[in-house]
């Protein structure tokens, strides 16, 4: 080759990449790291919040919407009209919606995915949000009526829930394992135990998002998580699981660290239908030797608010409780003696991945130990403790964080993993439900809190903080997390 | 074996033992895990599982020779009882191995080229062409993660170790003349086995021994690492670095410790190893000599 040649395919391939450059500087994908796995795709037939925090405002899309501060919104429903005695519904939808897979959306989906959902025979995990709905009409392909039993204050707001939104009748059958929805990004594959990829959906009716790729991937192990956040493999970690490196991102000018509030409040679960944990005195004896600082510091460094029932403290109704389960090894060794156990007793605690449980677990155990219960540590894997612990209720105690905002009414289910059977707690809920007075529900509300902190049903530990970590370059995410949510419909990177 | 063992001998086992270096500095290493894990049956600094959390994170000094963890529990304290339990893990471990093991390489040998030793060898092989670590998760992962699967699932892979060189060295034993003189004096194979093969090849299971020991307490290491060993609050070295990994920037002491520790006992062993192998050589210690 001669040096002109030469010189002239070097000018050419500066030209060239000179001129590739900025198409490479607009990043639109995206990769965001989750602690738990979903252990299905279906909002609509599962609990765990993971299934949520990868569909929810992304693949799947309600009738109202949470917005990142917790606001209900109008989402494919544009508006609604309600009828002077509260009892009926009428949405106007939005136009011109596709699924996923082409298909259009319309009343009758609306019809279906409400219907589905209220059936005797619906696994959806809650229930409760459609208890209220007496029929569901299609007025015309635009518009759906709902009529409610008896009036109901958070309609709108149940109808945000990642549990109510709508599907398509077409791909019920495969819901699970591949998603089909209305929502700005459709669902590509999953490769379990690693990670699920969604594409921005050409045909999606509102503001197209700016990003093309959404990776979600799953890292439960803290320092793998430390590592891939490092590495650049995970661009952006909502509830990033070890708090003991946020001084570091801090101090990192490539990172930002957003902590704000999560739903979730921490729970010492305690198996309410099972000796010991049946005696409400060993209860009480457990919540005494809890000492939420110490869990605080030593699990979460610092980063998390106290509890004293199942309620969010940044929400308004919030009743500080925590003095009445305070701190007191000795009243809790005297608890123990009343109930008969003055030696203590050995008890199973079945830890799940997130760190907060784990790191939490070790500092209950030896908490524990202090007052004579001998605490055996478990650790097992999600998929397990879903199937064991939260489905099985065979356990003693375990800790998990419950994500799901105002989910007080879990503690009114008899099937629920706590077993906590109360007549009384019940009757607060069905009155709640009836009661659209704001001072009332209000003062229901805080009955509802008393009632679990009186039977000290778990101990409360603390609301978990949303320690979200990304690259600094990335905007859009939320602070808080007001439902278990990772919004990536107005994400993007900035140059 | 050698006449020229003679000089030796009055210096005893020991004194020879000493003589290299090798061995003698992997005796001191070793011993001194060794002895902290047996001191810590009776006394530790501080309670290796009480939790301070308010000293968490605390840098080396006089208090905490060691310094803190993330829980504020004494690190010098938890090596001493992770010691303890490494090592037990491993010995248990090996012991499994050689007590399974040997038997069967013996009667490999004994049986040779017999349906009885292709049984024996070809199950061998198969154990064998699994990756040991592989074993101890499949094991942990069907029966749980606690120290005695641990000890189960390294000693399991310990087995095919010790059959294939109690068989290999006795194969080359059975075509003695002693061992023949003993056939034809009457003893049956399963004596020869044990009155004459089995102390002749003790010095190379001693040797194995003690390197399947340092390979016991780094298989430890890895699977509490992974969460597949001794459960907390019970402390082990494998996880004690676990947790050390998102504190490294905050707290290098609660890597350095544990990491030191298993290297240290590792490298002990093999010196160990390596001493003894020299000192059973024959070829190796007329050289000396």
């Amino acid at each position: 080759m001669s040096s002109l040649t030469k010189l002239m395919t070097t000018a050419a391939i500066l030209v060239a990449t000179s001129a590739l450059a900025p198409a490479f500087a607009a990043n639109t994908a995206i990769t965001v790291g989750m602690v738990l796995e979903p252990p299905n795709l279906d909002p609509t037939s599962g609990a765990a919040a993971a299934i949520r925090e990868v569909t929810y405002a992304n693949i799947f899309q309600g009738l109202t919407r949470f917005d990142a501060n917790g606001a209900i919104i109008p989402d494919l429903a544009k508006s609604w009209d309600i009828s002077a005695d509260g009892l009926a519904y009428t949405f106007h939808l939005a136009t011109g919606v596709k699924f996923h897979d082409g298909s259009p959306f319309s009343a009758d989906d609306v019809k279906f995915s409400l219907d589905r959902a209220r059936a005797p025979d619906s696994t959806n995990a809650q229930k409760g949000l459609f208890a209220d709905i007496a029929s569901v009409d299609v007025v015309d392909p635009a518009t759906v009526k709902v009529t409610l039993k008896k009036p109901n204050g958070s309609f709108l707001f149940n109808m945000a829930w990642g549990d109510a939104v709508i599907l398509s009748p077409k791909s019920i059958a495969t819901e699970a394992t591949m998603p089909v929805g209305t929502g700005p990004f459709k669902f590509v594959n999953w490769v379990k135990g690693d990670h699920v990829e969604l594409a921005k959906f050409d045909g999606y009716w509102g503001t197209a998002p700016k990003l093309d790729k959404v990776t979600f991937k799953f890292i439960s192990d803290p320092s793998a998580a430390f590592a891939a956040m490092m590495a650049g493999d995970v661009d952006a970690f909502p509830v990033y699981p070890a708090p003991e490196n946020l001084e570091q991102f801090k101090a990192d000018p490539r990172f930002q660290v957003v902590v704000g509030n999560t739903e979730g409040e921490t729970l010492l679960a305690m198996n309410n239908g099972k000796k010991p944990f049946d005696n409400i005195k060993v209860r009480e004896a457990v919540a005494h030797a809890v000492n939420r600082k110490e869990i605080i510091d030593g699990a979460m460094f610092g980063y998390g608010t106290p509890i004293g029932t199942h309620f969010a403290p940044h929400n308004p109704d919030y009743v500080d409780l925590t003095a009445q389960s305070n701190y007191d090894p000795e009243k809790s060794k005297a608890l123990l003696k009343e109930a008969g156990y003055p030696d203590g007793f050995t008890v199973s605690l079945k830890l799940p991945p997130p760190s907060y449980a784990r790191r939490g677990g070790e500092i209950i155990a030896a908490e524990l130990a202090k007052v004579g219960i001998k605490a055996e540590i478990t650790n097992l894997e999600w998929a397990q403790w879903l199937e064991q612990v939260f489905k099985g209720k065979d356990y003693d105690l375990t800790i998990v964080s419950h994500t799901e905002p105002m989910d007080i009414d879990i503690y009114g289910r008899d099937n629920y993993y706590f077993n906590y059977k109360s007549e009384a707690f019940k009757k607060i809920m069905a009155e709640l439900s009836g009661t659209t007075d704001p001072a009332q529900r209000s003062a229901l509300l805080k009955q509802a809190q008393k009632r679990i902190a009186d039977d000290y049903v778990n101990a409360f530990l603390f609301e978990l903080p949303k320690t979200g970590v990304a690259n600094a370059k990335i905007v859009g995410l939320w602070k808080n997390q007001p439902t278990p949510a990772n919004d990536m419909s107005e994400v993007y990177w900035k140059d | 074996m050698s006449f020229g063992a003679l000089p030796d001998e009055k210096r005893g086992l020991v004194g020879v033992a000493f003589q290299s270096k090798s061995f003698a500095l992997g005796f001191v290493l070793t011993g001194i895990f060794v002895l902290a894990g047996l001191i810590s049956f009776v006394w530790t600094p501080y309670d290796a599982t009480a939790l301070a959390v308010a000293d968490k994170l605390k840098s080396p000094s006089s208090l905490h020779w060691f310094g803190t963890d993330h829980f504020g529990r004494d690190i010098f304290s938890m090596i001493m009882v992770g010691a303890r339990t490494s090592i037990a893990v491993a010995f248990v471990a090996v012991g499994i191995g050689i007590a399974a093991g040997v038997p069967l390489g013996l009667w490999a040998a004994a049986r040779q080229a017999s349906i009885v030793d292709e049984i024996i060898m070809r199950a061998n092989d198969l154990v064998f062409a699994f990756p040991a670590l592989l074993i101890a998760i499949l094991i942990t992962a069907v029966f749980g993660p606690s120290a005695i699967n641990a000890i189960i699932a390294i000693g399991v892979f310990n087995i095919p170790v010790f059959a294939r060189l109690a068989r290999g060295a006795a194969l080359t034993l059975w075509t003695r003349e002693y061992i023949l003189a003993a056939r034809v004096a009457g003893k049956g194979a399963f004596r020869i086995s044990g009155e004459h093969i089995l102390p002749n090849i003790m010095n190379l299971l001693i040797v194995q021994g003690t390197i399947q020991f340092s390979l016991g307490i780094l298989a430890d290491a890895a699977l509490s690492y992974v969460g597949l060993g001794a459960q907390p609050p019970t402390p082990s070295w494998g996880r004690m670095l676990a947790d050390a990994q998102t504190m490294i920037s905050l707290a290098p002491h609660m890597a350095l410790f544990p990491g030191a520790a298993i290297v240290l006992t590792v490298l002990g062993l093999n010196l160990m190893g390596d001493g003894l192998r020299d000192l059973f050589d024959p070829k190796l210690r007329r050289s000396r000599s």
